[in-house]
């Protein structure tokens, strides 16, 4: 039997991006709050520049929960299963993949939030592709752009403005939708190399401009700034300079006295009341024993891939096929960005990429969204190109060969050349979601508490890959332009495990299509609120943790607000 | 058990830690100096070059080691481009990482490196180890166009695995026993861990300063974390 533990306002589960953002407003409102996470704290000293480890060994991470619950991934429903990755996309920790992530801080797009009436109103409703269940967002970007303003300086973002209250700033992003404020912080410096890519986009009259990132480019939140030593990416950051909830949202939320971390808590289920079909807490197993946390409210902001998993493991009398989900919409929608749909760049000398982040970067979003006449084309969307400084010993050496052998003498004579000589842009592109691409429990795979882990059926449709072909072209004439001497394109790959995991508990009014609503609440259980990706209606065209941590934020003062009756 | 026995079952450079207090009870540098790693590599190649004796294994037989050694000297061969993955000692970082992090691919490895010498022996009549470097490269070469019978699950994926090893023990930080006297870093002009980089260090024109030393070498670093307050 479960112990159980005294009752408590809210109980957050995960405090990753989205509940360790959310835990600040609840706690600045007075509110009780239990975070449960699932890893550890972690600070600097298990940050070391380690690439074998971080990279390849599923580091930093102390706590390895989620690399035993890797999802299994099929293409379609008669497909066999792709091969399983070894270690999770994402990791436990307070703060959850923030403490590893590219720290790429980027804001919808006004076209994301209306991808239904705006394909409709411009190029007709045929433009849709068959079997996309789409829709459109029920509010757009006006409503959420002041909670990217409050994350931008509660957490902390570096970047260049390029449209302030509707002045458009070409050094910034010329295609963004208008702030309410400029960015805390300038933007992190480019390298000769990054400068040499801006100049060629330039050059062939498209907009490039120096990414935000949510790392800090000067002091700011009393840490230091980036010391670009590299190691970023699967690596947490030595000096905290990199903005995530573990060093600024939840020592904040901290402060006010009214919230208490529980590590290592691995949630295994979401409670309810059979009488009335309300979510009365969460169960969980720490050091061996169980316990049993009561709380008026629940709020599930783990990992998209987890959300959705302990929704569907949580059936009861009330809900069996598993929580909110009487609807059957608990794993639909969902979709991951095309980031495999990459190009590489060979150039005739060293670009000294050795050093600097993933957020250390030029972008163009010239092609990105809607912001391109798409009615001569046979795709909508579109992707923000960018690459960035940065490069390890073993990647470097692994590196793409452009038709070369990929050991022996020949290879060793390539890559003492040619190690430092190329270049991956990522493109983030619009994916869309579809009827036959969803998440549901694996029926064989278990994790080692015998619980099935996710079950990812899910491929790139026709509009993603002629999106790719398009994006890749104007990717290799950006290299060239810049100087490279050959390209490669990177497989196209498929939908399995990704960093950028989105929908499966999709927000929206219609609530046979939708399990939240508009404030990210359960359709069907009205004091259980679901925080992530998760709750996303389409992809974006950029990295989603700037808007995930938006959301719940949102989410948060919605509850605070409202707390009469949403908690009881 | 004698003190020669010991000795002789000790791993050549096991843990830092070890090496370290091996080191300063040589009396070689004080006991209270931190010794980069590269230094102790150094030393204790040397050391152990100075005797005949075979370096003590963790997890494969001497005729397996024997086998893998051979193997990932013609992965990234030592030629007129440098040293290879002999003298990086990428086997012997495989030899210990199935000892923990590569556990599940011992039998792999016990399986994969029997099958290489069969089929060494069923192609070109000699054992693998026996064949000059054209036969063991032509070899590999249909192990990895998986050509080669008898491989479990496939030739292919056996090559391929070494050779995602041999890279790990090549180019990864000489804290884990492979890319010995940064002879990896080198190889690929890696400028190495520096823990500030200033905006000039990034820069295509003047290439920084080569810097050698293990991310373990910085004292603030612990190799494993979590647990230990905020």
């Amino acid at each position: 039997m479960a112990t159980n533990l005294k009752k408590t306002q809210v109980v957050v589960i995960g405090l990753g991006a989205a509940g360790g953002t959310a835990v600040l407003p609840l706690t600045r409102a007075g509110i009780e709050v239990v975070g449960l996470e699932a890893g550890d704290w972690l600070s600097p000293r298990d940050f070391a520049p380690d690439e074998l480890r971080n990279n390849f060994r599923g580091w930093p991470q102390s706590v390895q929960k989620a690399n035993r619950e890797v999802p299994t991934h099929r293409r379609n429903e008669k497909s066999p299963y792709s091969p399983r990755p070894a270690v999770h996309p994402m990791m436990n920790a307070v703060g959850g993949t923030t403490l590893h992530f590219f720290a790429q801080a980027w804001r919808l797009n006004p076209w994301d939030y209306k991808v239904v009436s705006e394909t409709t109103r411009r190029y007709g409703a045929a433009r849709i592709p068959k079997g996309c269940t789409v829709e459109d967002w029920p509010f757009g970007h006006e409503e959420l752009e002041p909670y990217y303003d409050k994350v931008d300086v509660e957490v902390g973002v570096s970047g260049v403005a390029g449209n302030l209250k509707g002045k458009v700033d070409p050094r910034g992003n010329v295609f963004e939708a208008p702030r309410s404020r400029d960015y805390p912080m300038p933007p992190l410096r480019l390298t000769e190399f990054t400068e040499q890519m801006y100049g060629a986009a330039k050059s062939l009259g498209w907009h490039p401009f120096p990414g935000a990132a949510l790392i800090n480019s000067v002091p700011y939140g009393g840490r230091g700034a980036c010391v670009f030593h590299g190691y970023c990416t699967r690596g947490g950051c030595h000096v905290s300079a990199k903005n995530g909830p573990h060093v600024t949202t939840i020592p904040k939320a901290l402060e006010t006295k009214r919230l208490t971390v529980v590590t290592r808590a691995h949630v295994t289920r979401i409670e309810i009341d059979e009488k009335t079909g309300r979510a009365t807490g969460a169960t969980y197993i720490k050091d061996g024993v169980e316990y049993f946390q009561p709380a008026d409210v629940v709020l599930l902001s783990s990992y998209t891939y987890e959300n959705v998993r302990l929704l569907l493991m949580s059936k009861s009398k009330a809900f069996p096929n598993g929580l909110a989900n009487n609807n059957g919409q608990v794993g639909r929608h969902y979709m991951t960005h095309n980031t495999s749909s990459r190009v590489y760049g060979l150039f005739p000398k060293n670009i000294n990429n050795w050093y600097g982040t993933q957020g250390q970067g030029v972008a163009l979003d010239d092609w990105a969204d809607d912001n391109f006449d798409h009615g001569a084309l046979d795709f909508i969307g579109g992707g923000n190109l960018f690459v960035y400084s940065d490069r390890r010993p073993i990647d470097a050496a692994t590196m793409p060969t452009f038709g070369r052998p990929n050991w022996g003498s020949a290879w060793k004579a390539f890559i003492k050349e040619n190690a430092d000589r190329w270049n991956l842009a990522t493109m983030q592109k619009t994916t869309l979601p579809y009827e036959d691409n969803y998440l549901d429990l694996d029926p064989t795979v278990k994790d080692p508490l015998g619980n099935p882990v996710i079950r990812i059926t899910a491929d790139w449709k026709e509009n993603d890959l002629k999106m790719s072909a398009y994006l890749r072209e104007k990717m290799r004439i950006w290299f060239k332009a810049a100087g490279a001497i050959a390209t490669q394109d990177a497989p196209t790959g498929t939908q399995g495990p990704s960093t950028h995991a989105i929908g499966g508990t999709r927000m929206g009014d219609n609530k046979s299509t939708n399990t939240v609503d508009r404030w990210g609440f359960a359709h069907e259980v009205p004091n259980l609120g679901v925080m992530g990706g998760s709750v996303m209606g389409v992809s974006g065209a950029r990295n989603p943790t700037l808007s995930i941590m938006a959301l719940s934020w949102r989410s948060a003062e919605r509850l605070a607000q409202q707390w009469k009756s949403i908690a009881t | 058990m004698s003190n020669t026995i010991q000795k002789i079952n000790q791993p050549r450079d096991p843990s830092r830690r070890e090496m370290l207090k091996r080191v300063g009870a040589a009396g070689a540098i004080g006991a209270t100096v931190a010794v980069p790693v590269a230094q102790v590599t150094q030393q204790a190649h040397a050391q152990s070059n100075s005797g005949n004796l075979r370096e003590a294994l963790e997890v494969l037989t001497a005729a397996e080691s024997d086998v893998l050694e051979a193997m990932v000297a013609r992965i990234v061969p030592t030629d007129n481009n440098g040293p290879g993955a002999a003298e990086a000692r990428a086997a012997h970082y495989i030899d210990r990482a199935l000892t923990g992090p590569l556990a599940g691919s011992k039998a792999a490895y016990v399986s994969g490196l029997a099958a290489l010498d069969d089929y060494a022996k069923s192609s070109k009549g000699a054992l693998f180890t026996k064949l000059g470097a054209a036969d063991q490269d032509a070899v590999l070469t249909d192990l990895e166009k998986n050509v080669a019978k008898n491989f479990r699950p496939n030739s292919a994926a056996f090559f391929n695995m070494v050779r995602e090893h041999t890279m790990q023990g090549m180019f990864s930080d000489p804290y884990y026993g492979g890319n010995a006297n940064f002879i990896g870093w080198d190889l690929i002009g890696y400028p190495g861990i520096r823990m500030v980089v200033a905006p000039d260090e990034q820069s295509m024109s003047k290439p920084p300063k080569v810097l050698r030393q293990s991310a373990y070498d910085q004292a603030m670093f612990s190799k494993r974390g979590g647990n230990h307050g905020h």
